[in-house]
């Protein structure tokens, strides 16, 4: 019985908002919470369990990292380098056919989420 | 030769023309051979399918038990999932889990007459696995795990193919379909057989030339053993890296000892591996170093495989592709990652675009040529490899050039990044090459070769020499 990827402590961070990067992360074992600061407040977008992947948008765009990511428990990460996958997609786009399936359903969770805020009534700041 | 060649080339030009053959739903689809290559062509297959809304039939034939102990369950190899195929995986959603990984490896050791040498992966991140291809070495006690050949098995079985005991004996032309005939009188007609059967069966000889105009790949042997170490004293002398060895022993390309749970694999590929090569490599000290006390443990199972050295012409025909090792492979390195490149290709081909031989010619052909040709390039690499592992000056260079970006925290690493590629089978050959030239790693190599054998170099490296870098 053996383990890959790197493990993260409960809480330690995977990736940081607002760092660069060059490589996306799927998770092996454990779980891992994607947050974003709202103000002084963490907002927790997703949360992750094993084969999810995240920190994606590194692969496509040359971009800073736009939330943290952060392990819940004990979580083992394998790191997709952006050469590794941008040299598997030139040769077979089909590799990509799953990202891009998870993706869409994340717009469409997106979607319904603001459509459900958007239907909440807010207190007039006025 | 030629002639012969050229018989081959006009007769596949003619099958090359038809495009008239696909798949439809209900069709039959024989895989024949259940490693790796055969349940990832299913898996994708069948994957594929299920997004053209395409019910499909798979009958993968095999009749290897991988959950058997020693050489009757096992497909003999070195057993190293590289971390360009792992990272693919695990893109496609298909995880290694640790019942299937015997241990993750997360540096290189690199052994020489004159010192040796680590390479971490960035971050000590276990980036490639290491895996049995069966239960286990003869005489081992059965594993709770699961072989990496039976995982695959599983996965496709899950996307809906059927396993199918039987070992095909023959396969055969008849009408519009290709008919598959097993030992024991079992035969069934299909609409695509696919020949996976790898190149240490008779299968893909029996085939060549007379069902199809195809020419068989090209092999030669290697050496696999296995050495019972037990779990602690393999975590105390070689840990979680993998100990490869550049040594000036003539007609010897690559060799490398790769812990798994409670024993250590040894591989040997080169020239047609023969017992006198086995002998001078376990006469060499380099060897022995890796065990306690130097001295070699009886090996528990052993044997003599064959290797794909060069690309089947042309591995397709009307109804007929060859995918794997029976079709083309890496030069030496990733096997399995070029049985799933293969096996994905060829599985893409049948569904989006049809199985005739110029289906194949088109789709599936230019992956198999591509790999060829950075084969090509990958020979001149291990020439030059070839080369340092001769001259000891050379060999001097390298290692003092990598002990220092290993010890330094400058982030581009040449030589390292090319070693670990070599190594690692990860990068195509062709990139490797491109590194090797470019002026920064060729100044920096100089320098290294100059600062290495400058006299009190040299005496400082014979105090040393042995010694962990
Ligand atoms: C010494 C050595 C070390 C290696 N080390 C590595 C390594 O560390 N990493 C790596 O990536 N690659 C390695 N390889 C290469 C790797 O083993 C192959 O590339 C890989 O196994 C190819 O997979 P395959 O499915 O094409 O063939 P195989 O793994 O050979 O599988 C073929 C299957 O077909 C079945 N079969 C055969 N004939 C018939 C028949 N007539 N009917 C039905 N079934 C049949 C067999 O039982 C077998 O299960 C190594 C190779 C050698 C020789």
């Amino acid at each position: 019985m053996a383990d890959l990827g790197r493990l993260y402590k409960d809480g330690e961070i995977i990736v940081r908002e607002g760092d660069s990067g060059d490589c996306m992360y799927v998770v092996q074992k454990g779980r891992v919470d994607i947050l974003t600061k709202s103000g002084d407040r963490e907002v927790v977008l997703r949360s992750l369990g094993r084969n999810d992947f995240f920190g994606e948008m590194a692969l496509f765009e040359r971009d800073l990292r736009t939330s943290t990511a952060r392990a819940v428990g004990d979580a083992r990460i394998l790191t997709v380098d952006r050469r590794t996958f941008l040299r598997g997609i030139s040769e077979d786009p089909s590799l990509a056919l799953r990202m891009v399936r998870i993706m869409s359903h994340r717009i469409k969770d997106l979607t319904a989420r603001l459509t459900a805020y958007e239907n909440t009534p807010h207190a007039d700041p006025t | 030769m030629i002639a012969a060649s050229r018989g081959f080339a006009k007769r596949w030009a003619r099958l090359a023309e038809s495009d008239q053959y696909s798949l439809s739903p209900g069709s039959r689809v024989a895989v024949i051979g259940g490693g790796p290559a055969g349940s990832m062509f299913s898996y994708f297959l069948l994957d594929f399918a299920e997004i053209a809304n395409l019910d499909l039939q798979v009958d993968i034939f095999e009749p290897r038990y991988f959950t058997h102990c020693g050489p009757a369950g096992c497909n003999h190899c070195g057993g190293i999932v590289s971390e360009s195929l792992l990272q693919r995986l695990a893109t496609e959603g298909i995880e290694l889990p640790s019942h299937v990984v015997q241990r993750g490896v997360e540096s290189y050791t690199l052994h020489m007459d004159v010192g040796t040498v680590r390479l971490n992966a960035p971050g000590l991140e276990k980036r490639i696995a290491a895996v049995y291809r069966g239960n286990g070495p003869r005489e081992s006690e059965p594993l709770h795990q699961i072989s990496f050949d039976g995982y695959l098995n599983e996965l496709a079985v899950e996307k809906g193919a059927r396993m199918v005991r039987r070992m095909v004996t023959a396969m055969e032309r008849t009408g519009d379909c290709i008919e598959v005939r097993c030992a024991d009188g079992h035969h069934r007609n299909y609409d695509l057989a696919v020949v996976a059967t790898g190149i240490n069966s008779h299968f893909v000889e029996s085939i060549c030339g007379s069902t199809a105009p195809i020419r068989q790949p090209k092999k030669t042997t290697t050496f696999i053993c296995e050495f019972r170490l037990g779990r602690s004293m393999i975590e105390e002398t070689l840990g979680d890296s993998m100990h490869v060895f550049l040594l000036d022993i003539p007609r010897l390309e690559f060799a490398a000892l790769i812990p798994k749970g409670d024993y250590a694999t040894l591989c040997m590929l080169g020239d047609d591996i023969d017992d006198d090569l086995i002998q001078s490599f376990f006469r060499s000290a380099e060897f022995k170093q890796c065990f306690p006390d130097a001295i070699i443990p009886p090996h528990a199972c052993h044997c003599l495989p064959r290797i794909n050295v060069q690309t089947a012409r042309y591995p397709f025909d009307d109804r007929i592709v060859m995918i794997g090792d029976s079709g083309t492979t890496r030069l030496f390195k990733d096997g399995l990652g070029a049985a799933y490149r293969t096996a994905k290709a060829a599985a893409r081909t049948a569904v989006f675009h049809g199985v005739s031989a110029k289906n194949f010619e088109q789709h599936f052909w230019p992956l198999c040529r591509k790999i060829d040709s950075d084969n090509r390039i990958g020979k001149f690499v291990f020439s030059v490899s070839g080369l340092i592992q001769r001259a000891r000056f050379s060999r001097r260079a390298v290692l003092r050039m990598t002990a220092l970006e290993q010890a330094g925290n400058n982030p581009r690493k040449r030589m390292s990044e090319i070693l670990w590629d070599i190594f690692s089978g990860s990068a195509p050959y062709r990139e490797i090459l491109g590194r090797t030239v470019h002026p920064a790693y060729v100044g920096g190599l100089i320098w290294n070769l100059a600062a290495s054998n400058w006299p009190s170099a040299r005496r400082r490296d014979a105090d040393t020499a042995g010694q962990g870098v």
